[in-house]
């Protein structure tokens, strides 16, 4: 579904990504994991579009969207949650979900379809997006992204900054999410809870993939080797 | 004591006119931060494409202000996607350099082909007649219809804002373009429109500023430093606001006028000044 080859980006004269391939199978979860500055976040700024001075190949859905400015990726069905939720300050929740339909993909995530599955979000639908506590307006990002239809919705750090038991919720409905038949991109830098959602890892340290395979492949010592680059004994 | 409220009433009704003025500019700076400099050259501009039906169709000055108000909306549009996108970046600068060109050129080309000759539009009884409230204070026909269109436009506008779906993508927009993006909002078309619905809205003001007094293609300025002082009163990015400045502004210029000929737009000046060193965020700011 998702296929990433050779993929550099730069932010001016900094190189952020060395050469990612990147493998995404319809239906999947699969999460990045590694340490601030590994490119995570850069990674998902270049599918979505968000990094112009990047090279490399990006297919989806075997269409080539490498060129394509953000509004046109989306319209193709790929939705990114980012880091730090970036809701609309001067929007209300209902309207931060709202913006995310804008896109005009048809399909089953609706104002209701969110509202089932954050039932605490319907009673503060008319309140700035702003005033929520952070779980909930991860809610409100993880809603919006929702609510352009997307074949895969990518999720940047939704757990950064969260209590345990709201992480808990949240990554509760990543399940329901894929059984509507979606695929996932989850950046997590909690190590376990990433290896529990996700049916397929990619380790990344100082923009290169480190290691990639199945959670029930891999030992925490290759993990921890892959993350914080050091030589197992 | 009746003289004072006929002195407010007649300030409250010309902050009607600077409302007119005000709203396009205060859109623009609130959706994208540009500066309009060339905003009061724009209104003469749509004062000087209403003069075209009124001479040679002998249309009626109101009826008018409606294919201006289109045209002026297509040449905002049209400015915003062909330049000033252009310039938009995280220097605000660039697009006010680009705006003080096209105030330069508007205002040379407007002298070219038409001097400076001041003209006006006639609208006959209207223009003169007034209804009485009671005891001696009476308020003109045509200042009243000033003010009712700038409720109404004001009403239209923040409705626009707050109900539709371009105006949540125009506030979207405004407070993360990049973000927008995601969402698939292009910022080059809502930019676009922002600018487009300032001209529209710069347009009606133009007329009837045309038939309130006389223009000449040097009268832009004027215009441009009321709208902009209307603004600055009421606070930056709040509609209801910059209306309630552009009547302070109004009923300043009046009061100063009652105590000394040429005294009128000193007096608002003054007021617009107390505002800058006492509440530079302007007295209806919206906190956002």
């Amino acid at each position: 579904m998702l296929q990433v080859r050779n993929l550099v980006a730069r932010y001016g004269e900094f190189q952020a990504l060395f050469g990612i391939d990147f493998d995404l199978k319809q239906g999947s979860i699969v999460a990045l994991i590694g340490a601030n500055g590994a490119g995570k976040s850069t990674f998902l700024k270049s599918i979505a579009g968000q990094m112009p001075n990047k090279s490399g190949e990006i297919r989806f859905n075997s269409e080539e969207i490498s060129s394509l400015p953000p509004d046109r990726i989306v319209r193709d069905g790929i939705s990114l949650v980012p880091e730090g939720r970036r809701l609309f300050r001067s929007l209300s929740v209902e309207e931060n979900l709202k913006v995310g339909s804008f896109a005009g993909r048809e399909g089953r995530w609706t104002l209701e379809a969110i509202y089932t599955l954050f039932p605490q979000l319907k009673d503060k639908r008319h309140v700035p997006a702003t005033a929520l506590s952070g779980g909930q307006q991860q809610m409100v990002a993880l809603g919006r992204g929702l609510m352009s239809n997307p074949d895969l919705l990518m999720c940047d750090e939704v757990s950064l900054g969260l209590s345990p038991s709201v992480i808990k919720d949240i990554y509760m409905v990543f399940p329901q999410i894929r059984a509507e038949g979606l695929s996932l991109v989850v950046v997590e830098q909690d190590i376990d809870a990433a290896l529990r959602i996700s049916d397929y890892l990619y380790c990344f340290m100082h923009g290169k993939v480190t290691l990639h395979g199945a959670p029930s492949e891999l030992t925490k010592e290759q993990i921890s080797a892959a993350y914080f680059g050091l030589e197992t004994a | 004591m009746l003289e004072a409220t006929d002195t407010i009433i007649q300030g409250l009704l010309l902050g009607g006119l600077y409302a007119l003025f005000a709203i396009g500019l205060s859109i623009t700076y609130g959706v994208m931060r540009l500066v309009n400099i060339a905003h009061g050259d724009f209104l003469v501009l749509a004062a000087y494409l209403a003069l075209w039906p009124v001479t040679n169709l002998e249309m009626h000055p109101f009826v008018a202000i409606l294919p201006v108000v289109v045209l002026m909306f297509c040449l905002g549009y049209t400015l915003q996607r062909v330049v000033l996108n252009r310039t938009m970046g995280p220097n605000f600068l660039a697009p006010m350099l680009a705006t003080f060109g096209m105030s330069i050129i508007l205002r040379n080309g407007l002298q070219q082909i038409y001097h400076s000759d001041s003209r006006s539009f006639d609208i006959g009884a209207v223009g003169a007649d007034s209804i009485h409230l009671g005891g001696t204070i009476a308020v003109g026909e045509f200042p009243l219809i000033v003010f009712v269109v700038a409720v109404i436009l004001t009403f239209a506008t923040s409705l626009l804002f707050s109900n539709t779906r371009i105006g949540i993508a125009l506030r979207a927009t405004s407070d993360d373009a990049e973000t927008a993006g995601l969402m698939g909002i292009r910022a080059n078309r809502t930019y676009a429109i922002a600018l487009g619905l300032s001209f529209a809205l710069l347009a009606v003001g133009g007329v009837f500023a045309g038939i309130r007094t006389t223009f000449t293609p040097e009268s832009g300025p004027a215009s441009l430093l009321y709208a902009f002082e209307a603004v600055v009163i009421g606070g930056m990015g709040s509609l209801w606001g910059t209306f309630a400045g552009a009547v302070i502004l109004g009923i300043a210029q009046g009061v100063g006028a009652k105590l000394g000929a040429g005294f009128g737009v000193l007096a608002g000046h003054l007021v617009f000044l107390a505002v800058l060193a006492f509440k530079p965020t302007g007295l209806f700011e919206r906190s956002r």
